[in-house]
């Protein structure tokens, strides 16, 4: 008989609604005091009642104002979503007060009780983080061993290549293509002479002074530029009605998937220049980057082959009956429609790239992740390993959302659904 | 007159399975020819072969004075001069209605673009959907794509037109739109090979029916006879199963 006076039904709403709307507020004024004001309204109730009131108190205020159909669009919207049942109004709850709970001490090492003056390890008397560590290593994990007087020409670098990139969206699509195929062809060469020197009036840089986040840039492009179009020569190989290059595009591209990568870079580094002839020198990053990207080409070719194979053949047929040959029916017919359907693919191909490029430490290389690896050893700066490499993680998270936001963007762009 | 097609003992394997036994035909230049007969006669197969999307291994092809063997090194050549309607329209999903009619003008005959895209509005007007030229394939009701797909195939100018059941798949208010095309574009002096169900149509365009069954030409009549006096029994069966 009490228990179904207390079924919350849409005749009683005026009662149950502010009833149980308070216990929910009380219950999250409880927990917010608590974390941020140090102050515990409940402190007279027994220990483990007192640990668990305001999940007990919420929990019964979510039920009061589980009242269906109750014509008030907002609460119907919260039962619907969050307070469907026991167990979801439970969970709510708890994911909430567990985030409320972890807000507090996330914040204060971040920000709060962080440094952010100073020019030492001493400078940091505070219990947060030391991103005076950050700051005063930030031009080594920007430019790694680069000379800080020859740093512009890294600048100058990136910026032409951001302000090619920028234009490019711009430029009508007539003008448009020679940018993209100046910025394929030509900027590289620029972008290389500017960075290493040796002549124009530059001093010679050698790469083992290439580091930091720009050298996570320069292997990333250039890995990314040359992959895809590798990858998508090994997918069509794979397919191909001729045994020998099926044969060869399997052969290679099952050989590079099945190695870890870090052995591949150790081998590029270490054993490779042994097999050369004496006197030949190819240069140490060079060799890296080519081992990447034959590396990444093998998973890409996978990928843009499974986009090959999820296309009806009355396409292959189509293009064939209008007389076109191989490579036309390829290039404007089904590697259109099969690129962009393994979109998502060719992200997350590129994404984990991106984020394999740390590995190159193993050859000495060192980029963003392998600096601070480098700076959080220095005597100076023992401990510092955590700022680092949540600083390394927020910049890497930072470039690879704008990756995949890209190819959502470009996903949307290309669609021609209905 | 001369032959624009000649098959001569043409033998198709799938496997050890034979989907064509010793067909010979001779298509003369206008003329039309309907093909019909049971699932799985190996009449798609054989128009199919005809502009080689699949190989033969015993007998002759010959189109337009080119022999389709292994090593034709022209087949793009022969494959621009005979257009084809597939089942399923195989309308290219990426590109809007005039790219899909101009983009073999363009790449394989090297026409201008201008002048593809003439050529492509002309051929879109006479099937009658020159409104929709910038659409994309899907926005269009199958009737509408099957008529696209022919106009894409005639952009080419092609010799010779074949058509692989293109109503099949087709609702049914949408099958006259498509035929008046066909009947249109017959009228216009084009040699035609049509795999189709649709007798009416046969009716009133064909100079030559051919009926097969299990991979052979069972009877091969003028269209008035082969309605009226078909010569054997297993015509007679499946034109009373049809009609």
């Amino acid at each position: 008989m009490i228990l179904n006076n207390l079924k919350p039904t849409k005749d009683k709403i005026n009662t149950f609604l502010p009833l149980g709307s308070i216990f929910v507020i009380f219950a999250f004024l409880d927990v917010l005091t608590n974390t941020f004001l140090n102050y515990n309204i409940t402190g007279f109730l027994p220990k483990t009642l007192n640990y668990f009131f305001p999940l007990l108190l919420g929990y019964f205020g979510l039920y009061l104002i589980r009242i269906e159909f109750s014509g008030n669009r907002f609460l119907d919207k919260l039962n619907k979503n969050i307070n469907s049942s026991n167990f979801n109004a439970f969970l709510t709850l708890l994911i909430l007060f567990i985030i409320i709970k972890a807000i507090s001490p996330l914040m204060n090492w971040l920000i709060l009780e962080a440094n952010f003056a100073g020019s030492s390890k001493d400078d940091c008397t505070g219990n947060g983080a030391c991103w005076v560590f950050i700051k005063v290593w930030f031009n080594r994990l920007m430019y790694g061993l680069y000379p800080d007087v020859e740093q512009w020409r890294v600048n100058s670098a990136f910026l032409l290549l951001f302000a090619l990139v920028g234009i490019a969206f711009f430029v009508p699509q007539k003008i448009k293509k020679y940018f993209i195929i100046f910025l394929l062809f030509v900027y590289p060469f620029i972008g290389i002479k500017l960075l290493s020197g040796g002549s124009f009036g530059l001093v010679y840089v050698e790469t083992a002074a290439w580091g930091g986040l720009s050298l996570t840039f320069i292997i990333s492009a250039f890995a990314i530029l040359f992959c895809f179009p590798i990858g998508v020569f090994l997918a069509l190989g794979r397919r191909s009605s001729l045994p020998a290059i099926r044969y060869i595009s399997i052969g290679f591209i099952e050989l590079w998937r099945g190695v870890p990568l870090i052995t591949v870079l150790f081998m590029a580094a270490v054993m490779f220049p042994m097999f050369l002839p004496d006197g030949t020198f190819i240069d140490k990053l060079i060799r890296v980057l080519i081992a990447i990207t034959l590396f990444e080409a093998a998973y890409m070719a996978e990928v843009v082959r499974g986009g090959l194979q999820a296309l009806p053949k009355g396409q292959y047929e189509a293009a064939k009956s209008l007389g076109m040959g191989y490579w036309r029916m390829n290039v404007l017919i089904i590697l259109p429609q099969a690129l962009k359907l393994v979109i998502p693919g060719i992200a997350n191909t590129l994404l984990a790239l991106v984020k394999d490029t740390p590995l190159i430490f193993v050859v000495g290389l060192m980029e963003l992740a392998g600096m601070i690896g480098l700076a959080k050893t220095n005597p100076k700066w023992l401990g510092m390993a955590m700022e680092g490499y949540v600083f390394a993680g927020l910049v890497f998270w930072i470039i690879c959302y704008a990756m995949s936001r890209y190819s959502q963007n470009l996903e949307k762009k290309l669609s021609t659904e209905r | 007159m001369g032959k624009i097609i000649e098959l001569k003992k043409v033998n198709k394997w799938f496997d050890k399975f034979q989907v064509l036994k010793d067909i010979d035909l001779e298509v003369a230049p206008q003329e039309k020819i309907v093909i019909c007969g049971p699932s799985g006669s190996g009449k798609s197969t054989l128009i199919r072969c005809i502009n080689r999307l699949e190989e033969h291994q015993e007998g002759n092809i010959i189109v337009d004075g080119t022999e389709l063997a292994e090593n034709t090194k022209n087949i793009e050549k022969i494959r621009a001069e005979v257009g084809m309607v597939f089942q399923q329209f195989n309308l290219f999903p990426h590109l809007s209605i005039l790219d899909n009619c101009t983009l073999a003008p363009i790449w394989v005959k090297k026409l201008p673009k201008k002048e593809a895209e003439e050529v492509a509005m002309k051929n879109l007007t006479r099937v009658q959907i020159d409104d929709q030229a910038l659409k994309f394939p899907g926005q269009l009701s199958g009737g509408q794509q099957q008529r696209a797909a022919i106009a894409r195939a005639l952009c080419m100018e092609p010799k010779i037109m074949l058509f692989d059941e293109p109503t099949s798949a087709l609702d049914p208010e949408m099958i006259k739109e498509v035929l008046d095309v066909m009947v249109d574009l017959a009228k216009g002096g084009m040699t035609m090979i049509v795999v189709t169900h649709e007798m009416g149509f046969a009716k009133e365009v064909a100079d030559y029916m051919i009926f097969m069954d299990e991979g052979k030409i069972v009877e091969r009549a003028k269209t008035k006879e082969f309605f009226e006096n078909p010569k054997s029994d297993r015509t007679k069966l499946f034109l009373s199963q049809i009609l």
